[in-house]
């Protein structure tokens, strides 16, 4: 029993191991709802806007978005598909123009992707919310920007008109490691949005792509109603005929 | 038209031991009349091998084995197959669950003595099935090609190159390739959808009929084929049909509403069920930063981890599965059922899940020295357990057991 008491005070101190390395600490949690037809909407309007030049969607069609997000023809048609010259039409995949050449020459790294990316990352739409609201003034860049949630990231701020630059404050830690301690808006830089207006941006943006990444989920969440209170009204009935049958055991 | 019926039934038995089938292992088989809620999980895993066989004939349909095309055939499904989402989250969710529900019907033939004689082919033909399992849920995994399927499947497969002189060649046959490739994926898919199943379906059938030979052990560890009536049927026992065969479908029932729940709300498990990086196509030039297995290979992942020896680590992690073959001889004790073992055992029993658990949780993290050396105790803990049963169970204190079931 002496064994146990000391493997209870074992068992006890474990979660002690867990805490350990790991720079999650600038990941900020936002509430996304991916039923908000007018978020999904602007941030799909974002998303062609400012990501599609390079990020390709090419799990997804116009035409899914178009039926999923509610829109008309006309609408995807004006708005959202990106033609450079060569005609597009509702049915074509969202790729890019960009080659992976281009991309390997003009970033370091092909653009991925990013059909499944908010599934992509252990803390989900956090990360990307986060991530797209961490880019701050780094002269040692090429292109003069760094990211909180991505050290040294390839991509270039493509929101920078819209949220203007953001500055950090750094100091040493204990291993004399550079750390940000703090991060803001530089008054002297405004973008075209407030930061209230440019978060809420972000976070339509996210919201698309949480529907990119899964666009059957609300669906399913509507079915897995049905199929649940089916497996009830299932169970009770056999929880009935189990106690019926086993009277004559007890 | 019910004398017709009665007369196809003749007709089929003159040709068929069809009557004689259902009798022999449903309407007259006797089971022990004090099941207890750990009995659920042998018909639960029963159904989940056949919901993963369905849902995996329907994947099939859409499914591209090739290291081009299956992450995105597996998006294609998700995404525009009809009801292809719930199908897929049900075959990957399921793999999670069958090993939820085989583990916990390890633990009950353990705490209840189900391997020790006359089940001890029972237990054995169980251990393939479970190795059938692990093969088809590792072979499983890399089909979706993501990042995780491919770098756990590199790290597995690198395992076999650990075997002292011909490991590299053991290696590069099972992946067929100087490299995990699509040629690996090709073969995995193969072994996955046809080899593996028919193999655990046969074994499956061999569990049962041992079974059904020997008859079902009990939470009391008592023999019901010792009290038998006039007629010869157990005092104890009860018609498996209906009586199980009810109670069955109210367990799979309660089953289905904790699975259906996670397949529709939470296919993702917390990233247990379906890790983030696999939603990344897999990558051969970029190396994640952390490489688990799937929780359910963790604990023989976490004693491979805490060697500093490859080759020792590697021969201990097997050791640590093949190990559980070894019960039915390892355990000296008079009695089956914890109920009436003594202190010795209870205590052994309650070190050896909590290494489990503490082996499985220290699988998943990243390794640091204060984690590796935890897991080496608990590793040992683990093996100790079973090196140990010898001594411990036949000085252990026993309690007398009673000539028939409790209720």
């Amino acid at each position: 029993m002496k064994n146990l008491r000391n493997l209870t005070i074992l068992l006890l101190l474990l979660p002690a191991l867990s805490f350990s390395s790991g720079d999650s600490g600038h990941i900020t949690s936002i509430d996304i709802d991916i039923s908000d037809r007018s978020a999904l909407q602007k941030g799909a309007k974002y998303y062609t806007n400012y990501c599609m030049s390079c990020h390709a969607l090419s799990f997804s069609s116009y035409k899914k978005i178009q039926k999923d997000l509610r829109l008309t023809e006309t609408q995807v048609l004006a708005n959202l598909v990106m033609s450079y010259g060569d005609e597009k039409k509702l049915s074509d995949y969202m790729t890019t123009s960009l080659s992976a050449k281009q991309g390997k020459d003009l970033f370091g790294k092909v653009p991925p992707d990013l059909s499944t990316i908010s599934r992509a990352k252990p803390e989900g739409v956090n990360w990307l919310y986060s991530y797209l609201t961490s880019f701050y003034v780094d002269a040692n860049r090429p292109y003069g920007m760094n990211n909180l949630v991505f050290k040294d990231v390839g991509m270039p701020h493509v929101m920078l008109e819209l949220q203007g630059y953001q500055i950090v404050d750094k100091t040493k830690d204990v291993n004399g490691q550079q750390v940000v301690i703090s991060i803001k808006a530089d008054p002297t830089r405004k973008g075209r949005l407030s930061t209230a207006e440019y978060k809420q941006a972000v976070k339509e943006l996210v919201t698309f792509l949480a529907y990119v990444g899964e666009p059957t989920k609300e669906s399913r969440h509507k079915l897995g109603v049905w199929v649940l209170l089916f497996l009830f009204i299932f169970t009770i009935l056999a929880y009935m005929l189990k106690k019926e049958y086993w009277r004559d055991i007890h | 038209m019910s004398s017709k019926l009665v007369g196809l039934k003749n007709w089929i038995d003159d040709r068929f031991p069809m009557t004689k089938m259902w009798n022999e292992h449903l309407a007259e088989y006797y089971a022990p009349k004090n099941f207890n809620f750990l009995y659920f999980f042998g018909s639960l895993a029963l159904v989940i091998l056949i919901m993963q066989i369905v849902t995996g004939i329907f994947l099939t349909m859409y499914y591209n084995p090739t290291a081009e095309g299956a992450f995105r055939s597996v998006e294609f499904i998700m995404r525009e197959v009809p009801f292809g989402d719930v199908i897929r989250n049900m075959h990957a969710v399921g793999a999670s669950f069958f090993f939820i529900i085989v583990y916990l019907h390890m633990f009950r033939g353990m705490i209840y003595g189900s391997y020790k004689k006359p089940r001890e082919l029972i237990w054995i033909f169980g251990m393939f099935i479970y190795l059938a399992l692990m093969a088809e849920a590792f072979m499983g995994y890399l089909l979706p090609w993501g990042q995780m399927s491919y770098w756990g499947a590199k790290v597995i497969i690198n395992l076999f190159g650990a075997i002292p002189g011909i490991g590299t060649e053991i290696a590069e046959w099972i992946r067929g390739d100087f490299v995990v490739s699509g040629v690996t994926l090709n073969r995995f898919f193969a072994l996955h959808v046809i080899a593996l199943p028919i193999v655990l379906l046969m074994l499956v059938v061999a569990h049962i009929l041992a079974l059904h030979e020997v008859g079902s052990n009990n939470p009391d560890g008592v023999e019901i084929k010792k009290k038998k009536d006039e007629n010869g049927k157990p005092l104890d026992g009860i018609p498996f049909h209906p009586y199980y065969t009810v109670k069955d479908i109210f367990g799979i029932g309660v089953f289905m509403i904790i699975f259906m729940f996670v397949v529709f709300y939470w296919p993702e498990g917390g990233g247990y069920f379906m890790e983030a990086n696999n939603f990344i196509p897999a990558n051969p030039l970029l190396t994640p930063e952390h490489i688990a297995p799937l929780w359910y290979f963790t604990p023989p992942y976490a004693i491979l981890r805490a060697v500093p020896n490859q080759g020792l680590g590697v021969f201990l992690m097997f050791a640590s599965i093949l190990i559980f073959f070894f019960l039915p001889w390892l355990d000296r004790s008079p009695v089956k059922s914890i109920r009436y073992r003594g202190p010795l055992f209870k205590g052994a029993m309650l070190i050896f899940v909590i290494s489990f658990f503490v082996l499985g949780y220290l699988g998943i993290l990243a390794p640091t020295e204060g984690r590796t050396w935890a897991a080496r105790i608990f590793g040992s803990l683990y093996f100790l357990f079973f090196l140990l049963m010898p001594f411990y169970t036949s000085i252990d204190k026993t309690k007398p057991v009673p000539e028939r079931v409790t209720q």
